[in-house]
């Protein structure tokens, strides 16, 4: 690797961090329980496997004999069984659009896109790293835990090449039961969306959809005539008067965002729209809430 | 050339460029906005949208429309447009430029002259002969030069103070020949004008230059109701006006200044208006002459004369009036010849004379005390005039029978005579003709005047010398005598009609106005004139300046009776006319003079003065090409869709801002508001501020400040002084108590301070102030007498209490209060510079002492020419706003000037303080022990 992108992984890797040292280690709550799911060191707040003290509850037909906790069954008349608490690891997985509509930036001050979706995905790799969880990228590296793994998504991230016009989630690598996180403009066809959706939800994946805009994607302040193309040049639309069709440009990018929320709706995700024009933090403060609340 | 209405074209064949722009329009319509491209990753959700218009893709019509009419602008710009070109109407033959010449025309001689010389050198430029006359000029015989010999004559010429007169005459001098005539009239019809029209017109075609403004001359004022008024004319009569009069005289202290003024309201349609204007009578015995307000021509000007005086007379009569006896009384006839002319004031003798009457009328009063006598002495030497009547108490005294009384011409007989009397010989007598050198020569003896009685003059051997009018037997009847300045004057017979019917008669009255004892009528009638030789004093120009009249030769009095009917002429200009005792003042305009308009027939073409100026409009026309230009930048930008947002206001204020700033802006400082009072005091007290006074010389004033704002900097940088921003005063209005320190500029201009102010200055310098007098003159002149400000300065400082000056010695203490200097230079480097001079008693050096033992006092002026305030003057920015000297030497010489305005600063302030120094070894020997 060159010295460049060298840098530039340890720039990204710096902000990422000091973005995430503001929140707390995140706490990633696993719905069901599996046994894929490993132990993990945090405690899920119910009762199973685990090292924490939980409650004493009063012993029951057919808890073996083992399992009675003398020193507490001897203060009293009934037996009480020690339950611990259940402490399990979670696996993310994260996906980041790597597709050429994501370097689009509608103002030379904004950062593209892109570089938007990378910055909140490591924020979110670092912070679950922290709280011990497992975080992947989907289709590049498997979901592991530790600091090692956070300077692998960093230098996975930065590698990313674009490739087409508009990305498809990547489902590849999403563990079962697991989390997932979609970070992508789906500008793109939405069967595609839809398409991923399923997949992930068959291995019954949750997560969170954030569509990140440019704001002049969600304003389109563009007049008179007009020819517009893709990023990759391959779409291409000609207006004399592109303010005309600003109305219903706005109608159309308000439909997919209602089709996007249905869809998420539907397979028990969240979703949100996130501006490159607003502060990266709200994002993150919104994927932190959704992810642990998970319901 | 090529002329579309009033618009000519310099280069007209460029106008066919306007073919091109129908082409244009199809060329632009043609060609529709280049689109834009954009990378926009939303394209997904546009692709199958429709535009709802499709027209956008040729250029809009008004957008053609604005790039057309630029186009055009620049084609016509570029073939140099001209509103009103001048047009030459080319004449042969020799041409005669007419000027009148006159008062009227000096209120726009620089255009006539402009005109003239124009028209001389136009004639020039087409070989033409050319003459010029003025019609002020005797009438000489005109020939034609070439336009070389005139031009340096016609830009010389002048106006005359008066009207052309013999304007018939200048016909008969007119050249053979056929030539063209121009005539630039002053608008005022003139006698004899329409003869010499004529003449000119049989020679050839005659074209007439007329200025439009309005002609105003003022008329001689005039006393109705003791009060003056003014009235002035004007032609035409058009819209309503008001003029403002200024009476002019000198104040008490001889200096020329405005006295009083009154507005001059013409209703519409009105030639003439009048005012009336009431001062005091001191103030109007003052006033020399009338003007109208911002107008310069002799015509606007009225010299006063004696006409508007009114002489303080002292009454006195010898005893209680007796009751009942009005007419008898000795002064009736006097008091009815005098009230209406006159400040008659009455009391006793030595009560009167402190009041400074002109005259003190004695009507049989005998005998004066002695303190009485040398009262009046006193002020007959100094110019008064005694008038003395006879009566029977006089013909009883002995006063002046044997030795000549000093308050009495002649000596007198005992007794007097009576003649024609019932107990006495003969008929009563009548009176001589005046004879030559009397001050009554010209006046007519009326037959029916006669003497009953009289007193008898001794017949001393100057008695005919001292006989001004007599009877018809030789016998005295009006006695002489000149004590000092002033006259004794004795009429041998009663001030009533006791002794004679003199009193009951006008002739009277004439001989107390020849006497100068009353005021005569406003206009002086041509018998009070006739006789005398009246010379010239001062004498007007055309823009109603006065001048001495130098040598001018003196007229008599019928020729100037005629003018002042008829207006000045050129053997009698308007000016001030001196006659044997009093002024006749020849105004331009008399009482009764009509300002009317000339009127030319149709046959003659009229044309203002001015004439269009013709202007250059392709500035104009590339200007307003350029400002359609920069629309179309805004226009097509919009019509691209390329203004956005911000950038869209940003361009607009750019292009608006543009013309804005290329226009030039005003760079003068606004002037500081005057401070009110509490406001000056706290602005002055608050720290230590360096005043100077304004002298109403913006720019000095200016300099005067940023002068002191440089010495202030230095006195920050370098000394404990901290001063604030300097302040100018209004030594007229502020107080001056809070400066320790005032920087005087003199200008030329300065008003002489009020009294009030004199006042206000003198307590400042009494009470430790210092001003700082600088002429600015480098004192070229030295002792400061001849540059204008000096001579300024030595108008101010009369009033001043100022001690004695020294030119300021090698050893003064101002010399080492900071800085050790030898020269003291401003702006200028060598002009001496004064100060108050050392008591001598102490200006000995002590042994071994470099210094006089000098001691005390601040010197409470400084007076020099160096113009230290430019010296010292810097910018807002700190950097010197006028240049000193040149190279290195110039730095060094306002470094060194800077120490001069600090070792000022701490002379002012610490005093003495370095001169004390010298007895430091002897205070320090004293400590020791």
């Amino acid at each position: 690797m060159s010295a460049a992108p060298a840098s530039l992984n340890a720039d990204l890797r710096a902000r990422a961090e000091a973005l995430g040292q503001t929140l707390p280690p995140l706490l990633a709550e696993a719905e069901m329980l599996a046994a894929t799911v490993m132990l993990g060191e945090h405690g899920r707040r119910r009762a199973g496997l685990g090292d924490e003290f939980w409650q004493y509850r009063p012993a029951h037909q057919g808890d073996s004999a083992r399992m009675v906790d003398w020193r507490r069954s001897a203060r009293s008349d009934a037996h009480f069984v020690r339950e611990r608490e259940w402490q399990a690891a979670q696996s993310v997985t994260l996906w980041v659009d790597p597709a050429k509509s994501m370097t689009f930036t509608g103002d030379k001050g904004r950062a593209p896109k892109s570089d938007r979706a990378k910055l909140l995905a490591l924020a979110l790799a670092v912070l679950l790293l922290r709280g011990g969880e497992r975080v992947g990228l989907a289709g590049m590296a498997a979901p592991r835990a530790g600091r090692t793994q956070m300077l692998r998504l960093a230098a996975r991230l930065a590698g990313e090449e674009a490739g087409d016009e508009y990305g498809a989630p990547e489902t590849e690598g999403m563990v079962s039961h697991g989390r997932a996180v979609f970070l992508s403009d789906f500008l793109g066809d939405l069967t595609t969306v839809e398409a991923g959706l399923a997949r992930a939800s068959d291995r019954g994946v949750k997560g969170v959809l954030i569509q990140i805009l440019d704001p002049a994607e969600e304003e389109f302040p563009f007049d008179g005539r007009t020819i517009f193309e893709s990023m990759g040049g391959t779409m291409r639309h000609e207006t004399q008067r592109a303010g005309d069709l600003r109305d219903r440009y706005l109608a159309r990018l308000a439909e997919r965002k209602d089709r996007l929320a249905g869809l998420a709706r539907a397979v028990g995700w969240h979703f949100t729209t996130h501006h490159t024009g607003h502060p990266a933090q709200s994002a993150l403060l919104w994927a932190y809430a959704a992810l642990q609340g998970g319901r | 050339m090529f002329m579309i209405g009033p618009v000519g074209f310099a280069v007209p064949w460029l106008l066919l460029g306007l073919i091109v722009l129908p082409i244009l329009w199809f060329l632009l319509r043609a060609v529709p906005p280049a689109p834009i491209r954009r990378r926009f990753p939303g394209v997904a959700l546009l692709l199958g949208l429709k535009d709802e218009e499709a027209e956008t893709d040729k250029t809009p019509w008004w957008l053609l429309l604005l790039r057309m009419l630029a186009v055009a602008a620049a084609i016509i710009g570029f073939a140099g447009p001209i509103l009103n070109p001048e047009v030459r109407a080319g004449g042969t033959g020799p041409l005669l430029v007419v000027v009148d010449g006159s008062w009227a025309d000096a209120r726009d001689w620089p255009r006539r002259v402009e005109k003239a010389t124009a028209l001389v050198a136009e004639a020039g430029a087409e070989g033409r002969a050319v003459a010029l006359i003025r019609l002020t000029d005797a009438p000489q015989a005109v020939a034609f030069q070439t336009s070389e010999a005139w031009a340096g004559r016609a830009a010389g010429l002048q106006p005359l103070p008066w009207a052309p007169a013999g304007l018939a005459d200048w016909a008969a001098v007119l050249p053979d020949g056929g030539f063209e005539t121009v005539w630039l009239s002053d608008g005022l019809a003139h006698p004899g004008r329409e003869d010499l029209l004529q003449a000119l017109q049989a020679k050839g075609p005659v074209r007439v230059i007329e200025s439009p403004r309005p002609v105003l001359g003022l008329h001689p004022a005039g006393f109705q109701d003791g009060a003056v008024i003014v009235s002035a004319s004007r032609m035409p009569a058009a819209d309503a006006v008001a003029v403002e009069v200024i009476a002019r005289g000198p104040d008490p202290s001889g200096i020329e200044r405005e006295l009083a003024r009154v507005a001059l309201p013409f209703a519409t349609g009105e030639a003439r208006a009048e005012a009336v204007l009431d001062v005091p009578p001191e103030l109007r015995n003052r006033i020399t002459r009338f003007e109208l307000e911002a107008v310069r021509t002799a015509g606007s000007v009225s010299l006063t004369d004696d006409s508007l005086k009114r002489r303080k007379i002292a009454l006195i009569a010898a005893g209680p009036d007796q009751e009942g006896l009005q007419l008898l009384s000795p002064t009736h006839y006097l008091r009815q010849a005098l009230d209406p002319v006159a400040e008659i004031i009455e009391g006793s003798l030595t009560e009167v004379l402190l009041a400074n009457p002109d005259v003190v009328i004695l009507a049989d009063v005998t005998r004066l005390t002695q303190p009485e006598t040398d009262a009046t002495l006193d002020w007959l030497e100094e110019g008064g005039l005694l008038l003395r009547f006879a009566g029977p108490r006089l013909a009883a005294s002995d006063i002046s029978r044997f030795t000549e009384d000093p308050l009495l011409p002649v000596r007198l007989r005992e007794g007097g005579r009576t003649v024609g009397g019932t107990m006495s010989w003969g008929e009563p007598k009548a009176l001589a003709p005046f004879v030559e050198g009397s001050p009554f020569y010209g006046l007519a003896a009326p037959g029916d005047v006669v003497v009953r009685a009289q007193v008898l003059a001794q017949p001393d051997p100057d008695l005919a010398s001292r006989t001004i009018a007599a009877l018809d037997d030789g016998t005295p009847l009006v006695t002489r005598k000149v004590v000092g300045d002033g006259q004794v004057v004795l009429v041998h017979v009663t001030a009533n009609a006791e002794w004679s019917s003199l009193p009951l008669s006008g002739l009277f009255v004439q001989m107390l106005e020849r006497l100068a004892v009353s005021t005569r009528p406003a206009m002086p009638e041509a018998a009070d004139l006739a006789g005398q030789v009246w010379s010239p004093e001062v004498v007007l120009d055309a823009y109603g300046q006065l001048s001495d009249a130098g040598d001018l030769p003196g007229t008599d009095g019928e020729a100037l009776a005629d003018a002042i009917a008829a207006g000045p002429t050129l053997a009698m200009p308007p000016g001030l006319y001196a006659g044997a005792d009093r002024r006749v003042a020849l105004n331009v305009m008399a009482p009764e003079t009509r300002l009317s308009a000339a009127v030319w027939p149709a046959s003659v073409p009229v044309v203002g003065l001015e004439g269009r100026e013709a202007q250059a409009l392709k500035g104009a026309f590339l200007t307003g090409g350029l400002a359609l230009l920069l629309a179309d930048v805004l226009a097509a930008l919009w019509v691209a869709g390329r203004l956005s947002g911000l950038r869209r206001g940003a361009a607009v204020v750019a292009l608006v801002a543009l013309p804005i700033g290329l226009m030039p802006t005003g760079g003068a400082h606004a002037q500081d508001a005057p401070l009110s009072d509490d406001g000056l005091a706290l602005r002055a007290t608050t720290a230590v501020v360096l005043a100077h006074v304004l002298t109403g010389d913006a720019r000095v004033d200016e300099v005067a400040s940023a002068g002191l704002m440089g010495l202030g900097d230095r006195l920050w940088q370098r000394t404990s002084i901290e001063p604030d921003m300097p302040i100018g005063v209004d030594i007229e209005r502020d107080e001056l108590a809070f400066f320790p320190f005032l920087y005087w500029p003199v200008t030329a201009g300065q008003k002489q301070p009020s009294p009030e102010a004199y006042a206000k200055l003198n307590q400042y310098l009494r009470t430790g102030g210092m001003i700082l007098f600088d002429t600015r003159d480098a004192d070229v002149a030295s002792f400061g007498g001849a540059t204008p400000e000096g001579q300024t300065l030595q108008m101010i400082a009369s009033g001043l209490d100022i001690p004695p000056l020294e030119q300021m010695p090698g050893d003064h203490v101002l010399t080492r209060t900071f800085y050790l200097l030898q020269e003291y230079p401003g702006r200028h480097a060598r002009g001496a510079i004064w100060v108050e001079a050392a008591p001598l008693a102490e200006a000995e050096a002590a042994e071994g002492m470099p210094f006089r033992n000098l001691n005390d006092g601040v010197t409470p002026v400084v007076i020099g020419g160096n113009d230290w305030a430019a010296g010292w003057a810097v910018d807002d920015f700190g950097v010197p706003m006028l240049p000193v000297g040149r190279g290195f030497a110039g730095e060094r010489q306002r470094e060194i000037s800077y120490r001069f305005g600090i070792n000022l600063i701490m002379h002012v302030l610490t005093g003495n303080y370095k001169s004390d120094q010298v007895h430091v070894p002897a205070l320090l020997e004293r400590l020791g022990q």
